[in-house]
């Protein structure tokens, strides 16, 4: 039987390992599921590729795939920065207006149900092939999410807070930094894992409605070319991709709010 | 009697019509520990909102060392039920808040704070994180950040009431030693009647909303009370007179409460 000390001795870096183990192998048993089944079936390769063989030709078209990478990750990276600017400043004028918000809010819900599928193409169109309608289209489809995620935390603001706040004799401005903005960080980093996941799906949807290069892009020729291998190819890039960029996000609340993570742990 | 600090006059005041305070008068001396014990949703909290300029008083006056109470300088350093420590904030940078909005740098603010951690049980734990904290330990940090602001009166709400019996019990102990040395003036609102008559100097016992006062009741015990067993005695007599104030039905006329009183409505 393990003692408690050993189950302390355990260095963050393996904490992690036993924490992602059981994902790990579940992947593994998936891809194996897949693989079997390609070979057992006798499914033709133009239709179902086996893992192995995508993976192959990933490697061997890695150029390729790296070369239509770069612009997508810089899609997402722009877009995003472009999402989180637009949103942090609405949500700080919203918080302190009203008015603003009655008026903004019925727009930003409406620009939600805008369907990808129309509002692309008419973007490449209006913006051409570069990377500005990219920018755009990623700003729109994770702009909402962060919004809310700030608006509802300034929102769960502890009231006794603000009144021991108001005690002190704090401006509004001075109570929003020290009180409103530190409360809504456990949920922006909510919010930020959420819409870092469509960042990537709207970059490649940008792309793939018209682009010079990109992951998207390079999905299209693909599937034009009856390459499923490359296509199932390019989805492990990006879904890798999304992943690395989700990790990214852990990390950042890590340093940023490393409070975020002792309350919890406090409460376990 | 001790010249009053803080004088409140028949103030009245109702929220969204509903009256909650009505010709409420109440005085505190300097260095007195008043309590103000009530049903609950009786007012006792808006009391420290008309204090601290969240709300005003629709009649009556509220006299501050004689003066009237206006929005310049800030007399009360309030304390708020729960502890309302940002989680975000090291303990040391939470008992600094009071002082960073006065205006301090947090370089000054923690050298004005640090002296005091010796003395609130809380040496060792300035770079911790609230969460950290046992539920004690984290009411001494916000008592703390009440006392170091240097106003002239505290105004405690509640601190105790969302700690276990035991710790509740301890806090109550610390509380009046501190009290005995330091000699703050302070008003504490509570439920808690033994609390009010362990730790006051004055019991004022409010009646249910419109909230008004129904009793005062001094409380001449010698102190530190809450270690002698002969005081103990003579304080569960007082609160069985203010549990009797509380659960009598009240004669609006007379705000006598009797356990006889037989107007119902």
């Amino acid at each position: 039987m393990p003692s408690r000390a050993s189950y302390r001795r355990n260095t963050p870096s393996r904490a992690f390992l036993i924490r992602v183990l059981p994902a790990l192998i579940a992947v593994a048993c998936l891809f194996l599921a897949w693989e079997a089944y390609c070979d057992l079936s006798g499914i033709s390769p133009t239709t179902l590729p086996a893992p192995s063989h995508v993976f192959a030709q990933a490697w061997a078209n890695r150029q390729g795939l790296w070369d239509n990478l770069l612009p997508t990750l810089r899609a997402t990276l722009a877009g995003f920065a472009l999402s989180l600017a637009a949103a942090f400043v609405l949500s700080v004028a919203v918080d302190f207006s009203h008015i603003l918000r009655q008026a903004l809010f019925p727009i930003f819900i409406i620009s939600q149900t805008l369907p990808m599928v129309a509002i692309a193409p008419l973007v490449v169109l209006w913006f051409g092939f570069g990377l500005m309608p990219k920018i755009l289209l990623v700003a729109l489809v994770t702009f909402f999410p962060m919004l809310v995620a700030l608006v509802e935390g300034y929102a769960a603001t502890e009231k006794e807070l603000e009144d021991l706040l108001g005690s002190m004799g704090a401006s509004r401005w001075r109570r929003f930094l020290l009180a409103r903005l530190p409360s809504s960080l456990p949920y922006f980093f909510a919010g930020l894992r959420i819409a870092i996941t469509y960042a990537v799906v709207g970059a490649i949807f940008a792309e793939y409605a018209g682009s010079a290069k990109g992951l998207g892009i390079y999905i299209l020729n693909a599937k034009n070319n009856f390459r499923a291998d490359l296509v199932l190819a390019a989805v492990m890039v990006s879904s890798v991709l999304t992943l690395l960029l989700f990790g990214a996000t852990l990390l950042l609340q890590r340093i940023l709010a490393p409070w975020i993570i002792e309350t919890k742990g406090a409460r376990r | 009697m001790k010249s009053s600090l803080l004088q409140l006059d028949r103030v009245s005041f109702s929220y969204d019509g509903l009256p909650v305070l009505d010709d409420l008068s109440l005085t505190i001396g300097r260095s007195q520990f008043i309590s103000i014990v009530g049903p609950s949703g009786a007012g006792k909290s808006t009391i420290f909102k008309l204090l601290t300029g969240a709300a005003h008083a629709e009649r009556g006056r509220i006299l501050f060392d004689g003066d009237m109470l206006d929005a310049g300088p800030r007399h009360f350093a309030y304390m708020p039920q729960r502890d309302a420590l940002m989680p975000w904030r090291r303990i040391v940078d939470n008992a600094t808040l009071g002082l960073e909005v006065q205006g301090l740098s947090r370089k000054q603010a923690r050298r004005q704070v640090e002296p005091l951690f010796e003395e609130f049980g809380l040496a060792g734990f300035e770079q911790h994180y609230p969460a950290a904290l046992s539920g004690g330990m984290r009411q001494r940090v916000a008592l703390l950040r009440t006392v170091v602001q240097g106003r002239s009166i505290l105004l405690l709400d509640e601190p105790f009431g969302a700690l276990d019996a035991l710790t509740r019990n301890r806090m109550q102990l610390w509380l009046e030693a501190m009290w005995l040395k330091h000699r703050w003036t302070v008003i504490l609102v509570t439920h808690d009647v033994r609390e009010a008559v362990m730790l006051s100097d004055r019991i004022y016992v409010l009646s249910p909303r419109p909230a008004t006062v129904a009793k005062v009741i001094d409380v001449p015990l010698p102190r530190p009370r809450l270690r002698d067993a002969a005081s103990r005695a003579r304080a569960s007599a007082i609160e069985g007179t203010i549990l009797d104030a509380l659960f009598s039905p009240q004669d609006d006329d007379q705000q006598r409460p009797h356990l006889q009183g037989g107007s119902t409505q």
